[in-house]
């Protein structure tokens, strides 16, 4: 563990590997290679051997010691789909799509709005938004049960959309803030000089810099609300049930058979794992609030 | 009338995060049980001297703290490593960097689930089978170990996250100075040391916060992995208070804990926070 730390910014800031590197050889570099290799396949494994064993008979997947080499089979994909995964997925796919749009309607205009020059009291909005976020969710989960409870609104993914665009609302206004400071007050002047009205500008000057932040912004509201289970649990059954309470429905009702519950996390994951590969440098950004650029 | 626009986005937000607050604290001061039917009626603070009472409460608020900045400290120490191993040219990262990214995106049941059968299972599970070299044998961890080995699952998660933010940190760092330094004859440790840490600092700071204000939420670990057990030897307060209100339907009690959980996250926010806003908010505001 030392030397990678001592080792790491040696080489971390030595860029092109041709120049002076003291008292290190050609090897260290391998090494660190090497070692970094092995810690990136050692963290990504859990998840291919997700998927290994979903692809597995039972027998292979609950074999001591485990096994590696085995005849694919697609048995437990079509189990899963038998236990009726179908209106889960469709839930999921509502609640996350609606909600991320409602985020998006509601936080833009905001975000706007608390980018324009020093607007008095941005800075105590912008601090309500956030600490909103601080707030332990189980400290409301009681009140929010009982009201839903009392209106007819249990297992309704209207519920749902409602209380994850609630979620994702705060983490959205900050980053598509920092996307809208980014935009140079110069064009914005021109733009009415020019004559422009104020739609006007916005969708054609404001909007095309600020597409890759709307983007970035979606995305993390789509990996929360996709993710998200302690509300679903709580506030839905058969009706209006996600991804993640498919799950532990199934493995309830299925028992901890490794092969079958592995093909359903598979499936439960996998749609957030490929947005996620396929947008990595928006994640930072998200994630960060747009403190990242 | 520049504030328009930002009224939609606020109202909603107070009415569907603050009014459930200010009812929790109205259910705190009352005895309601849900399975009793007419059983509603103030006690005002009998409630609170209850919980303060409940060891158990203080067992698992000190498991929360405990989960919350043992995996938070563990994931960016890991993180940092493995950010500094990434800031370098070398063949594959962008493969490497996809690797490492994907324990965050997986759906936190799933990699719960996948933690307590495929890994962590005593007889079948790959972490025993990986050790059995060095003499570990059918180990069974969930049950020896249930608070680490939910540790060991959100850590896995957050690592990627800290990762991340390290590296984009690193990436966005000065090269000259650096090589200034090692031109007057820096050591790797001294630059390290003198000019990475200090710059990455904000960067530290925000996954701290970040970090920990989502993994003080932690249910779906516990939930799945060992449901709070043994006893409560694994329970979170977010986990302890699904069980008061929802398998014991006791709504005052269950509300009284969560004012007492918003009041300590207040006093620990109020001071992250503020870190927050003097590392970002504050600069960006003042353009």
């Amino acid at each position: 563990m030392a030397t990678t730390t001592e080792r790491g910014p040696a080489t971390a800031t030595s860029e092109p590997a041709d120049q002076e590197i003291r008292r290190s050889t050609r090897t260290g570099p391998v090494l660190l290679t090497t070692l970094t290799w092995i810690l990136a396949i050692g963290f990504f494994f859990p998840v291919l051997w997700m998927v290994l064993t979903a692809f597995k008979t039972e027998g292979d997947a609950q074999s001591s010691p485990p096994t590696f080499v085995f005849t694919p089979t697609f048995e437990q994909f079509a189990t899963v789909f038998d236990a009726g995964i179908g209106p889960y997925l469709a839930n999921s796919l509502g609640a996350t799509v609606i909600s991320t749009l409602l985020v998006l309607l509601l936080a833009t205009p905001a975000a706007f709005a608390l980018s324009m020059r020093p607007v008095e009291k941005t800075q105590d909005v912008l601090f309500f938004f956030i600490s909103t976020k601080m707030l332990p969710v189980v400290a409301a989960i009681v009140p929010i049960y009982v009201v839903v409870n009392n209106v007819g609104l249990l297992d309704n993914i209207w519920t749902l959309i409602v209380l994850y665009t609630a979620m994702n609302l705060p983490i959205a206004v900050w980053m598509m803030r920092s996307f809208f400071l980014e935009v140079p007050s110069e064009l914005l002047e021109a733009a009415s000089m020019d004559g422009a009205s104020l739609g006007r500008t916005l969708r054609e000057v404001v909007l095309p810099i600020i597409s890759p932040g709307i983007f970035a912004t979606a995305l993390i509201c789509v990996i929360f609300s996709w993710n998200e289970f302690f509300f679903a649990v709580n506030l839905t059954s058969a009706n209006a049930g996600t991804m993640p309470t498919f799950l532990v429905q199934f493995v309830t009702s299925q028992g901890l058979y490794f092969a079958q519950l592995s093909a359903a996390a598979t499936l439960a994951a996998l749609p957030v794992i490929i947005a996620g590969w396929v947008a990595q440098n928006k994640l930072v950004q998200g994630l960060s609030f747009g403190a990242v650029k | 009338m520049r504030r328009a626009p930002l009224l939609p986005a606020l109202i909603f937000t107070i009415i569907v995060t603050q009014i459930p607050f200010l009812l929790t604290i109205f259910y705190s001061l009352q005895s309601w049980n849900l399975v009793r039917p007419g059983s509603q009626q103030w006690v005002w603070f009998d409630n609170y001297v209850s919980v303060f009472q409940d060891s158990q409460f203080r067992g698992v608020a000190l498991n929360t703290v405990i989960m919350t900045l043992g995996s938070v400290l563990i994931a960016l120490v890991l993180g940092l490593v493995l950010a500094l191993l990434l800031n370098r040219h070398f063949i594959g990262r962008g493969v490497v960097r996809t690797l490492l990214v994907t324990p965050f995106l997986i759906t936190p049941v799933a990699a719960a689930l996948l933690w307590k059968t495929t890994l962590l299972d005593p007889t079948y599970g790959l972490i025993n089978f990986v050790l059995s070299p060095f003499g570990v044998g059918e180990e069974a961890w969930i049950s020896d170990f249930p608070l680490a080995s939910v540790m060991v699952a959100l850590i896995w998660q957050w690592t990627p996250f800290m990762m991340l933010l390290l590296l984009a940190g690193l990436q966005s760092m000065p090269t000259d100075q650096i090589e200034a330094a090692r031109m007057d004859g820096a050591g790797a440790w001294a630059i390290f040391r003198e000019l990475t840490l200090p710059h990455l600092r904000r960067f530290i700071e925000l996954g701290t916060v970040l970090g920990a204000i989502y993994l003080v939420n932690t249910f779906d670990a516990v939930y799945m992995i060992t449901q709070g057990g043994p006893g409560t030897a694994s329970a979170n307060l977010p986990f302890y208070i699904y069980q008061r209100a929802f398998l014991g339907f006791d709504i005052g009690q269950s509300a009284a804990m969560g004012v007492v959980v918003v009041v300590m996250t207040i006093i620990v926010a109020t001071f992250a926070l503020r870190l927050v806003f003097r590392s970002f908010g504050a600069a960006e505001g003042s353009n």
